[in-house]
């Protein structure tokens, strides 16, 4: 039951992107064809679900015992970054179709916010133990890929629709976004 | 070599042609997160500017020492230590600010105007156009969340920087301070800010 209100809490009421604001950057970035947001979704449930499992031991086993847990920022960022590289290389070898699928995609999560948002918000979660934050992230990652794959669908419509001069490229994108987010705080006090 | 017209417009152009938030939509997470208040856009600003600067500064200093392959890696490193400082200072000295921004001030690190800078300008240019640089693009996002800020804690709360100008009971936008608001507003700035820029220019 505590994993259903987990699940519940980061898909659709605490959303990472429409209501934490993590990982606006790929989400108004890559979010043009339905086809590509599917490839980011994969990268980033893929990325997000190891990178937290690896900094959740980094920090348990490591970081808190020899009182360095300042140096979280940095620790995290950089194991991120290798971990990226590492899945990029691993996949490159192990399943070139899915490489080929998710390969552009990986080196821009190393710069996405949702990935270390995600790893330092895991910490911080109530009683805490290792496969519970392991299943938020992969919970978090739900969600993000449920409101990149529903943004893009809307903005696939967007092209072929009228909008004032002022408002074409950004501006309606944004707004497209709010509209979404506010369909997002009808979730509220949902758990 | 550069005379001060240039690094003059090196200067404007961080805060008009190429507005971080407004033009280039970069470092949008904590543009989007942290502006319910124009206190904490500001703060949010500030704090992002110190970082962009000396991250400037240092980059701009190393570009000859650091090979090429692992400067990306060598630019993070750089970044997230100014970044550890900010959040240390801040969580000893502004304890509320620390409070209020929470994630957003350990994910300064993956905003991406400052690897952005580092790599495209910081570590080609020398050190006086690389503080010029930083200091145009931070007052930009400086002021970008600011507005930002202050436009939301208007209509969400009818007051601007904690100072009420509405009755205690005066019904306000509330949406404006809950997440889609933010989306709401900032697509109504940028509107404003492209007819403003093409009138000028």
């Amino acid at each position: 039951m505590e994993y259903v209100i987990i699940l519940i809490g980061a898909v659709f009421v605490n959303n990472i992107v429409l209501s934490q604001f993590l990982g606006i950057c790929p989400f108004l970035g890559v979010s043009n064809k339905v086809s590509t947001s599917w490839g980011m979704s994969g990268a980033v449930l893929f990325v997000m679900t190891i990178a937290t499992t690896v900094t959740y031991l980094l920090h348990q086993y490591v970081l808190v015992p020899m009182g360095l847990d300042y140096l979280r920022t940095i620790t995290f960022i950089l194991v991120i970054a290798a971990l990226v590289q590492m899945v990029e290389i691993i996949l490159k070898k192990v399943s070139p179709p899915l490489y080929q699928a998710l390969g552009v995609f990986l080196p821009l999560i190393t710069t996405n916010c949702a990935v270390l948002g995600v790893a330092i918000l895991a910490l911080g979660m109530e009683d805490a133990s290792l496969l519970k934050a392991v299943f938020f992230a992969f919970s978090s990652s739900i969600g993000f890929a449920l409101a990149l794959i529903v943004f893009a669908s809307i903005r696939e419509y967007l092209e072929l629709a009228d909008i004032p001069k002022g408002m074409k490229g950004v501006p309606i994108n944004l707004l497209v976004a709010g509209l979404l987010s506010l369909a997002f705080l009808g979730f509220a006090g949902l758990v | 070599m550069a005379n001060t017209l240039d690094h003059k417009q090196n200067f404007l152009k961080g805060i008009i042609k190429e507005n971080p938030v407004f033009v280039m939509l970069l470092g949008m997470c904590p543009t989007l997160g942290v502006t319910s208040s124009a206190f904490n856009g500001l703060g949010m600003g500030v704090a992002t500017l110190f970082v962009l600067l000396m991250s400037n500064i240092v980059v701009s200093l190393i570009k000859t020492q650091v090979p090429n392959k692992v400067r990306i890696p060598a630019f993070i490193i750089i970044i997230a230590s100014f970044v550890t400082i900010v959040e240390m200072v801040l969580e000893a000295f502004i304890p509320f600010l620390y409070e209020q921004l929470g994630i957003f001030i350990p994910l300064i690190v993956v905003n991406c105007l400052i690897l952005g800078r580092a790599e495209s300008f910081a570590s080609k240019n020398n050190l006086l156009a690389s503080i010029v640089d930083a200091l145009g693009m931070g007052v930009g996002f400086v002021i970008a969340l600011t507005a930002l800020g202050a436009a939301r804690e208007i209509l969400g709360n009818g007051s601007i920087f904690e100072f009420k100008f509405v009755s205690e009971d005066a019904s306000t936008f509330i949406l404006f301070i809950l997440p889609p608001g933010a989306f709401i507003a900032l697509a109504y700035l940028a509107v404003v800010f492209n007819k403003m820029t093409q009138k000028t220019a």
